[in-house]
């Protein structure tokens, strides 16, 4: 057991640093692509953090990503640009606090709703805020960022929630998730704080999602709330890591990558068909791989395994 | 003997339904009481309260002088309380060792790890269960998850265990292996409250008995005493029961 740790803690160190030297060999076309992967993988994997185990479904991964990057727009001009981030991080951690103990209450599809309201709330006071105050809609970002110095800082995110969601998965908290996600009077019987565990988890993943937007808005130079705000971000996040697998530590980024670059030639390509394909996508992962990919592979391999053993003759069943 | 739990004037109400009404009685240390009644006449709903699982509308109760009566059901169940539930309720997503760990890693133990582990197998060892520990527990029959659900509150090592028609449902075999089961508790100094229709088994298992009817407690006493009262031969007769 203690050497297959080792090997995937080494594989998984090869796999970043080989990663990290990308931008040396990649066209800046190529790079811009991983950027937005990169982006993409991190949102699923942090979204599943939280929903994965606790089934929550979130639908306010934009109203972070948005807060990430309207903070670092606001505040690009009056700060050194890691405090910027510090800042982000910090806000979205608040505004995920507030929000989780006022929500985490609702269940179901109250929840989902609540979510997606919450997205929508913020985009427009953001609006109403820029338009009555500042007497603007759209904000420049200027910063001296490069494209692969965007590129390292995500890949350094995407490292640590992959990390953190590892960690969370092999420890009592992730069993404690667990055990919510089934059923929540038993995991207060059971002696688990299930608020405390749930908002905690809550505020990780947002707080991972607001980096993910702050980190990415130097690409963008001019923000306004719509791009900001876009509920497609909240959409997409949910339907890879529903693709991949909400459950598995690899199940967001294995929906994510082909998902992404799926999106990337369909929006290229199809411009004006790309959100009806987009729907179509949904309602047929949603239909066919209702647990994910990987789910479907592993079942498919136990019964494929099953039929093996009883081929083989004299094995009694 | 001193008294484990002490419960006082404890009432419920459902909107215009008072489910349980102003219910006294009190239950010693390593004793096991029986709580009966017809069906509909507020077992549940205490048990749910002494649980934490539903808030009390009046009336208090109290685990070795200690007021526990509206506290949430994890600080109850950390000072003490453990149960299973009348329909019972599993952790389908999780193994049946897991469903043992789950109330070991976050009750007053908090064990983890192999630690957890050899515990779950034993405490599933007990109630019949240890070879069926790695399955889903989605794919475990009604009565084995009854055994599950034992396992997960006994795993928890309470001083006072509530439970709700658990030898409901179980075959002549099956049943005395339950009742040798609880019987084995008592040697344990776990206190137990249960909540039962099976008379055999009560017989067999229960110093005392609370006996309520339409939220009302109508006999406490020792249990052919209660069980002979008047009221509750007319309550039981009246409400269809043998
Ligand atoms: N959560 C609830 N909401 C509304 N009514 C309830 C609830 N729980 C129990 N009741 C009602 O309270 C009464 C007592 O129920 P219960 O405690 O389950 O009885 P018992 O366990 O003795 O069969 C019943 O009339 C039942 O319908
Ligand atoms: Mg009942």
């Amino acid at each position: 057991m203690k050497s297959v740790l080792s090997l995937q803690v080494a594989l998984f160190v090869v796999i970043v640093a080989a990663l990290a030297f990308l931008p040396v060999f990649a066209s800046p076309y190529g790079l811009t692509l991983m950027i937005g992967m990169l982006g993409y993988v991190t949102l699923a994997t942090a979204w599943a953090l939280f929903s994965g185990p606790t089934r929550y479904v979130s639908l306010a991964t934009v109203a972070f990503f948005g807060i990430g990057a309207y903070t670092v727009a606001v505040f690009s001009e009056s700060m050194a640009y890691p405090l910027l981030l510090l800042v982000s991080a910090a806000i979205g951690l608040l505004v995920a606090s507030v929000v989780g103990f006022a929500t985490l209450r609702l269940a179901g599809v109250y929840f989902v709703i609540f979510t997606f309201g919450l997205a929508e709330l913020i985009r427009q006071l953001v609006t109403w805020y820029e338009v009555n105050m500042t007497g603007t809609l759209g904000r420049y970002i200027f910063l001296p960022v490069t494209p692969e110095g965007i590129y390292w800082q995500l890949l350094g995110l995407a490292a640590i929630t992959f990390a953190i969601s590892w960690g969370v998965g092999r420890s009592r908290i992730g069993l404690a998730l667990k055990v919510i996600g089934d059923d929540e009077v038993v995991a207060a019987h059971c002696g688990i704080n299930v608020a405390r565990v749930k908002l905690a988890l809550f505020a990780v993943s947002s707080t991972i999602i607001t980096l993910v937007g702050a980190i990415q808005a130097p690409r963008w130079t001019y923000v306004e709330p719509v791009i900001a705000f876009n509920p497609t971000v909240s959409f997409l996040t949910l339907i890879m890591a529903l693709l991949g697998g909400a459950n598995r530590l690899t199940g967001p980024l294995l929906g994510a990558v082909p998902l992404f670059l799926l999106f990337e030639w369909l929006s290229a390509n199809f411009p004006n068909h790309y959100s009806i394909i987009l729907g179509l996508l949904f309602i047929a992962i949603v239909f066919i791989l209702p647990r994910g990919v990987l789910a479907f592979a592993e079942e498919n391999w136990k019964r494929w395994r099953r039929h093996e053993v009883k081929t083989v003759p004299g094995v009694a069943e | 003997m001193t008294d484990l739990l002490t419960i006082s004037g404890l009432t419920r109400r459902f909107g215009g339904l008072t489910a349980v009404d102003a219910v006294s009685f009190s239950v010693n240390r390593g004793e096991v009481v029986a709580l009966l009644g017809p069906n509909g006449s507020g077992k549940t709903t205490v048990l749910n309260m002494i649980s934490g699982h539903l808030p009390p509308s009046g009336g208090t109760i109290a685990l070795s002088d200690e007021m526990i009566s509206g506290l949430s059901p994890n600080r109850i169940a950390l000072k003490g309380v453990a149960r299973t539930f009348q329909l019972v309720r599993g952790l389908p997503s999780l193994t049946v060792a897991e469903n043992v760990i789950a109330s070991l890693a976050f009750g007053h133990r908090k064990l983890w790890g192999a630690a957890a582990r050899t515990e779950a197998l034993a405490r599933l060892e007990e109630v019949g269960l240890a070879h069926r520990a790695d399955q889903s527990a989605q794919d475990l029959t009604y009565i084995d998850q009854k055994r599950m659900e034992l396992a997960r509150a006994l795993a928890a090592e309470p001083e006072l265990l509530l439970l709700d028609e658990w030898l409901a449902g179980l075959n002549p075999t099956e049943l005395r292996t339950g009742i040798e089961l609880i019987q084995s508790l008592k040697g344990r100094g776990i206190t137990v409250l249960l909540v039962e229709h099976v008379m055999d088994a009560v017989r067999a298992l229960c110093d005392r008995c609370v006996v309520m009817n339409a939220g009302r407690k109508i006999a406490d006493g020792p249990t052919e005493k209660a069980l002979s009262h008047p009221d509750v031969v007319t309550a039981y007769l009246g409400g269809g029961h043998a």
